[in-house]
């Protein structure tokens, strides 16, 4: 649905991303990993047009993405540190969120699982951490999206409301829409990822299944094996070895 | 309602709310009406608030715009992560940040002049242009508050950035200009003063000010050039002009950087 080819940005002189080609496919949860650093915030920034590329193209479904960012109509986004101007109630929030996308259907059911109509009145800027949080998770839901990008989406969520997440992108999951997310828990990860997005000083290491990841870095669970990505070794026989530099992030 | 309307909605009653902002306006108006309450007349008012109108409005347009501009930057970032036009959401930033300080300035000093002003001795004319002249200066210095906050990074060096602009524009352009008159005394400065006069918002508005209330003497020999220069029906149009026009650049050159900026 939305796929990256060849895409490279620079900051300045500072190259971030440098031939990144990558595919996120519908119905699956792609799990963007890499060390601080590595590009994955500047790889979701292009994606939604807050950046633009020096080159390569950005595909959905097919087309280039445009400049006026229609095609964000069909994009939710949950930022890893969200900000709504303070001074606004949680309600008078959302009324503006309904009203940028007229027309568009939604799904408020993250809004009820959450509790966030008990907080209807309250200003944001007296919310906690966690319940801008939860703010911010049910309006990337809002809109019904095709493709979902989450950036530390449960990063200060109790694990209720993680839970009630982590639920919730399943559920997307198993509706067919594409879900890109990035998290330091790994242990989320293993538990909604289909497919893994390693990067690593801005080149895309490893990009494809779970299963293929398990296989090529000899570990079994998804948590070692992205640690020994990050680490640039892999365990074998009791003994650690460096793993191919097209890997590994040593 | 379209995009525009909607971030300028969201925008403005976020800072009506804003207890700085109301506290500015609240300051403004209890100085103007400590000012008539101990006795002055329309004109020494009007003389009294334009001072603390030229040092105050871009001190406080330059600070409270860039840390608003500094804080906004997330929600920035999720309302472009919108179907949105960049145009719209910088428009609406914009507006919204500078319609509700250019409300406080008028609410704060504009409700005690109006009260005031039905004397038979009321400057009404001055009383005006100070109004007027506040609002164009925080529109401008609004939008130089953006530039300078999307142009710099780190919030520090920004702030560093936006006091000195105040500085530069209400005290050191000043100074540089009385430097000018003092090295050139022998020479017709008449028309490079008015040239450079009207290269410094915060002066326009002082000239546009002190020649409507008779008071252009305090200004000495320079202020019988403005006088003649200003002292006409065109003269307020001059100063409206280039008022607008110290608005208008400063937005462009913002808003170009805004839509060429990576989020």
């Amino acid at each position: 649905m939305i796929s990256l080819d060849g895409i490279r940005k620079a900051y300045g002189t500072r190259p971030v991303l440098d031939g990144v080609s990558l595919a996120l496919l519908p119905g699956r949860v792609t799990a963007l990993v890499g060390p601080n650093g590595s590009g994955k915030t500047t790889l979701i920034k292009l994606i939604l047009g807050l950046a633009r590329t020096d080159a390569g193209r950005i595909l959905m479904d097919g087309m280039p993405i445009d400049e006026e960012g229609r095609y964000r109509a069909r994009i939710g986004y949950a930022p890893q540190a969200p900000r709504f101007p303070e001074n606004l109630s949680v309600g008078e929030v959302f009324g503006m969120l309904r009203a940028l996308r007229p027309g568009a259907a939604t799904d408020e059911s993250l809004l009820d699982a959450f509790g966030l109509r008990n907080e209807w009145a309250t200003p944001v800027g007296k919310l906690s951490g966690g319940w801008r949080q939860k703010l911010s998770a049910a309006a990337a839901f809002l809109f019904v999206p095709d493709l979902l990008i989450l950036d530390e989406p449960t990063a200060g969520l109790d694990p209720i409301a993680a839970g009630l997440l982590k639920a919730e992108i399943r559920a997307a999951r198993a509706d067919g829409r594409t879900i890109l997310i990035t998290s330091h828990i790994l242990s989320e990860l293993e538990e909604l990822a289909d497919d893994v997005a390693f990067l690593c000083d801005g080149r895309l290491r490893f990009g494809g299944p779970v299963a293929t990841l398990l296989a090529e870095t000899g570990m079994r669970r998804l948590e070692p094996a992205i640690a020994a990505l990050l680490r640039g070794l892999r365990v074998e026989d009791g003994g650690a070895r460096a793993v191919s530099v097209a890997q590994g992030c040593a | 309602m379209n995009a525009l309307t909607l971030v300028l909605k969201s925008g403005i009653r976020d800072l009506a709310r804003n207890r700085w902002l109301l506290a500015y306006g609240i300051i403004l108006a209890l100085v103007a009406e400590a000012l008539f309450f101990f006795g002055g007349t329309g004109g020494q008012v009007v003389l009294s608030l334009l001072n603390a109108t030229l040092l105050l409005v871009p001190l406080v347009a330059l600070v409270f715009g860039t840390m608003h501009v500094y804080a906004s930057r997330e929600y920035v970032e999720l309302l472009l992560a919108q179907p949105l036009p960049r145009t719209a959401v910088f428009a609406g930033l914009y507006l919204g940040l500078a319609l509700p300080l250019t409300g406080a300035f008028v609410a704060g000093v504009g409700l005690p002049l109006l009260v005031h002003s039905f004397g038979a001795d009321a400057p009404r004319g001055a009383l005006l242009y100070l109004v007027l002249g506040g609002a164009f200066l925080t529109a401008a210095f609004a939008a130089l508050a953006m530039i300078i906050a999307l142009r710099t990074d780190d919030r520090l060096r920004g702030m560093a950035v936006a006091l000195g602009a105040w500085f530069l524009l209400t005290i050191g352009y000043d100074g540089a200009m009385l430097a000018v008159i003092s090295a050139f005394g022998d020479w017709p400065l008449e028309r490079p003063l008015l040239a450079l006069m009207l290269g410094n918002p915060v002066d326009v508005t002082r000239v546009l000010v002190l020649t409507s209330l008779d008071a252009s003497a305090l200004l000495g020999y320079t202020g019988a050039v403005f006088r003649r220069a200003f002292g006409t029906a065109l003269g307020p149009v001059v100063a409206i002009t280039a008022l607008s026009v110290w608005c208008a650049i400063p937005v462009l050159f913002a808003r170009r950087r805004f839509l060429r900026r990576d989020f």
